[in-house]
């Protein structure tokens, strides 16, 4: 039987890798990205465990309108992306450090 | 009456205010004109106080003419206080002031800072009557502190020549150590008494006489001593005392004529002034009557020994100040306040006299002033030889002169005192009397007598100076002969001054002699019979001996006691050490705390050490700030965690 708890746990545990790869990551934009939408990813998995839980569907249709931003925002990103990398000729996160006073 | 009181001062600092300010345009005759009419205006109504309260018997006039300011019920006035003493006071300065004024006349005349000069001492002349006529102790001290400027200003008149500069700098330090002191006293007397006004302090006294207070923990002292100690201390600046005479003998850089007033007549003895008129205080209080005693009798003798070594002709006349100085503080000691200011008196006459004697010699001799340059002077200067002989007589203390009468009765007023410290004091006086007549006739016949050993071009030029430097000394040498003669008896035995001087009855030295006192005349026939005389005659027989009949004596005396020699030409060390100890060591400790405390401490922890804790704060805290997104984001997701589990365990 799988319990709510085994569902958060994995949650977490999704969310915590893509906060690493959010910071230990020193190589590439695309990552980056990617560790957010696994960061999204995550919490959706914890709108579904509670909307199954707590038999409620407001959370599954939560889950819908974020994926649907989370594409949005991907194509975003992607778009920056490839602006920046025309721009910079690079996408390697250490030589992006202008954002200091 | 309070008219005249108020022109006495003012009229001096008029003619100084006019002289000083003015002194670049007007001329040189405008000057002296202006300072010798204010003062002359000033000692004519002296005179007219003097016959309204001694003939006339006006009562003490003590009245406060303006309020300053009054602060928490304490209130600082200015007032004048005039009874028999300070009728005396004002007479005395006055006189010598204004013989000073005629003489500066011409011992000044080729000076570019004529009227400076002028300006100068009729602005001592006000500070003087300011301070004498003070019926409260901050007036007194304004008085006080006015003629320590002007003699500042005085010593340091040569202005380009760097010994005077070091002399009055040396003459202001050393006393700013006494007003120290003299501050403190005053300071004290507020504190206890509550009102600085005499009449206030005099009158609440008696009820302060058992007074205690702790100075340090478990040592409880009587205020009276404290209060008279400490403004004792302040007399020790003013009027020379040892250890704080040092400044005195320096001061003869400045010009004769204010040698004369403020460094032998006049403002030196303001110490002893205000010693007899805190009178009430002192009786109060056995220990400071003591110290006091023991102080006076050390600088009577003491300084005495120093005037046998020099050579300059001013010098030796400061010494024999210093010396007599030390007669007046141990007449206080002895409870004998009317001795001192009797001698007071009488020494202002006869020491301004060998001054202006001195200074005449000096320009008779083109501003030479050693001793063993001179010799012979009497045919060239008479006046100047005739005067200067009487004064010597009257220093000494020849029966009916002057000097006489004053030295005598502190003598025989310290041998009947009970005063701790008497039986020392009466040591030093008798024998300073021996010493006193030794140098002062060898500085006579030095300088009067024998061959001339000036050279043969000064020599041509040698003649008596002219009337104003002259009638000035002339006018000096009558009272310097016969005040003594018709004052002693009003002054010391006839209660003269018994309202504004209080002794103890049991301390009372000069009611017990004046059982003994059969008349002037009397007095001085009985002087004939006393040691001091004899003590006095040995001494200039003595000095007529080494120095004119054989001078190998006095080599042989430098040779044989070649130790001796040496301690009193440096003056007991305390010049050098006052250089060793105070000049250099806090030269060190400045430079030190320079070092140390400014430049380590403040410069380089407090200042410079901010600037760099915030330097390496921003060093460190620049480090926060990577530029690089994930640290941000990072730094976004920890904040946000930190707040969510705040409020989750809120």
């Amino acid at each position: 039987m799988i319990t709510l708890a085994d569902y958060l746990v994995l949650s977490a545990i999704l969310f915590c890798l893509s906060v690493a790869g959010i910071f230990i990551n020193r190589k590439n934009v695309l990552i980056l990205l990617m560790s957010i939408e696994l960061m999204l990813l995550a919490v959706n998995f914890n709108f579904i465990a509670f909307a199954r839980y707590l038999d409620d569907t407001a959370g599954e249709v939560f889950v819908f309108f974020v994926l649907t931003v989370a594409a949005a925002e991907a194509a975003i990103g992607l778009a920056i992306l490839v602006v920046l990398f025309r721009n910079r000729g690079t996408i390697n996160v250490t030589d992006l450090d202008t954002m200091k006073g | 009456m309070e008219q005249v009181y108020l022109a006495i001062v003012l009229a001096p600092l008029l003619g100084a205010a006019v002289a000083g300010l003015f002194c670049r345009v007007i001329h040189r005759s405008v000057a002296h004109w202006v300072t010798i009419i204010g003062v002359a205006v000033s000692f004519l109504l002296s005179l007219v106080v003097l016959n309204h309260h001694v003939v006339g018997g006006a009562p003490t006039y003590n009245e406060s003419l303006y309020t300053w300011m009054e602060v928490e019920g304490v209130r600082m006035e200015i007032g004048f206080l005039v009874d028999h003493l300070t009728a005396v006071m004002i007479s005395v300065v006055t006189f010598v002031s204004l013989m000073v004024h005629i003489y500066t006349v011409g011992y000044m005349h080729d000076d570019d800072g004529y009227n400076r000069f002028f300006s100068y001492i009729s602005l001592f002349t006000f500070s003087m009557l300011m301070l004498v006529m003070a019926n409260n102790f901050l007036q007194l001290f304004f008085g006080w502190e006015a003629v320590g400027l002007v003699s500042y200003l005085l010593i340091g008149f040569w202005f380009k020549k760097p010994t005077a500069i070091y002399a009055n700098l040396k003459a202001f330090l050393v006393n700013r150590v006494g007003d120290f002191g003299f501050l403190l006293g005053i300071a004290a007397v507020l504190m206890y008494f509550n009102s600085l006004d005499y009449a206030d302090v005099f009158a609440a006294a008696p009820m302060m006489a058992d007074l205690t207070m702790q100075i340090w923990p478990g040592a409880d002292w009587l205020v009276m001593s404290v209060i008279c100690i400490l403004l004792f201390i302040g007399a020790m600046g003013k009027s020379a005392q040892v250890p704080l005479h040092v400044w005195l003998p320096d001061s003869m850089e400045g010009p004769t004529p204010i040698s004369a007033l403020i460094h032998a007549a006049t403002m030196v003895t303001a110490g002893i002034f205000m010693v007899a008129r805190m009178s009430p205080l002192f009786e109060y209080s056995e220990t400071a009557l003591s110290v006091v005693l023991v102080i006076g009798a050390i600088t009577a003798l003491f300084m005495g020994f120093l005037g046998i070594v020099q050579n300059d002709i001013k010098r030796v006349v400061a010494y024999s100040t210093l010396s007599q100085l030390g007669y007046m503080t141990v007449a206080l000691g002895a409870s004998a306040y009317s001795a001192a200011i009797f001698h007071l008196m009488t020494h202002a006459f006869f020491k301004a006299l060998l001054f202006l004697g001195a200074g005449s010699v000096i320009i008779a001799m083109h501003h030479e002033q050693d001793i063993r340059k001179m010799g012979g002077l009497r045919k060239y200067l008479p006046i100047t030889w005739i005067t200067f002989l009487v004064g010597t007589l009257a220093l000494i203390g020849t029966p009916f002169f002057s000097g006489f009468y004053s030295k005598d009765s502190i003598i025989e007023a310290v041998h009947m005192s009970h005063t701790p410290g008497a039986g020392f004091a009466y040591f030093c006086v008798i024998l300073g009397v021996f010493v006193t007549a030794f140098y002062s006739f060898r500085l006579y016949f030095l300088v009067f007598h024998g061959e001339g050993r000036m050279d043969d071009e000064t020599r041509a030029h040698l003649h008596e100076p002219p009337p104003v430097v002259t009638v000035p000394l002339i006018l000096l040498a009558i009272p310097s002969v016969f005040i003594g003669y018709f004052t002693i008896e009003p002054m010391l035995f006839g209660g003269f001054l018994s309202d504004a001087i209080q002794v103890a009855p049991d301390r009372d030295v000069l009611d017990y002699l004046s059982h003994h006192f059969h008349g002037a005349a009397g007095f001085a026939l009985h002087g004939f019979t006393g040691p001091a005389f004899w003590l006095a005659l040995s001494g200039s027989v003595a000095a007529w001996f080494i120095y004119m009949k054989r001078p190998d004596i006095a080599d042989q005396a430098v040779e044989r006691a070649g130790g001796l020699y040496r301690l009193l030409l440096n003056k007991y060390g305390f010049d050098d050490f006052n250089q060793i100890v105070f000049a250099d060591g806090s030269r060190k400790l400045g430079g030190f705390l320079a070092r140390f405390g400014d430049a380590g401490l403040i410069d380089g922890v407090m200042v410079n050490g901010s600037a760099k804790a915030v330097g390496w704060f921003a060093s460190v805290a620049r480090n926060v700030q990577s530029g690089y997104l994930y640290h941000y984001a990072f730094a976004m997701i920890l904040g946000l965690l930190g707040l969510l589990s705040w409020l989750v365990i809120q």
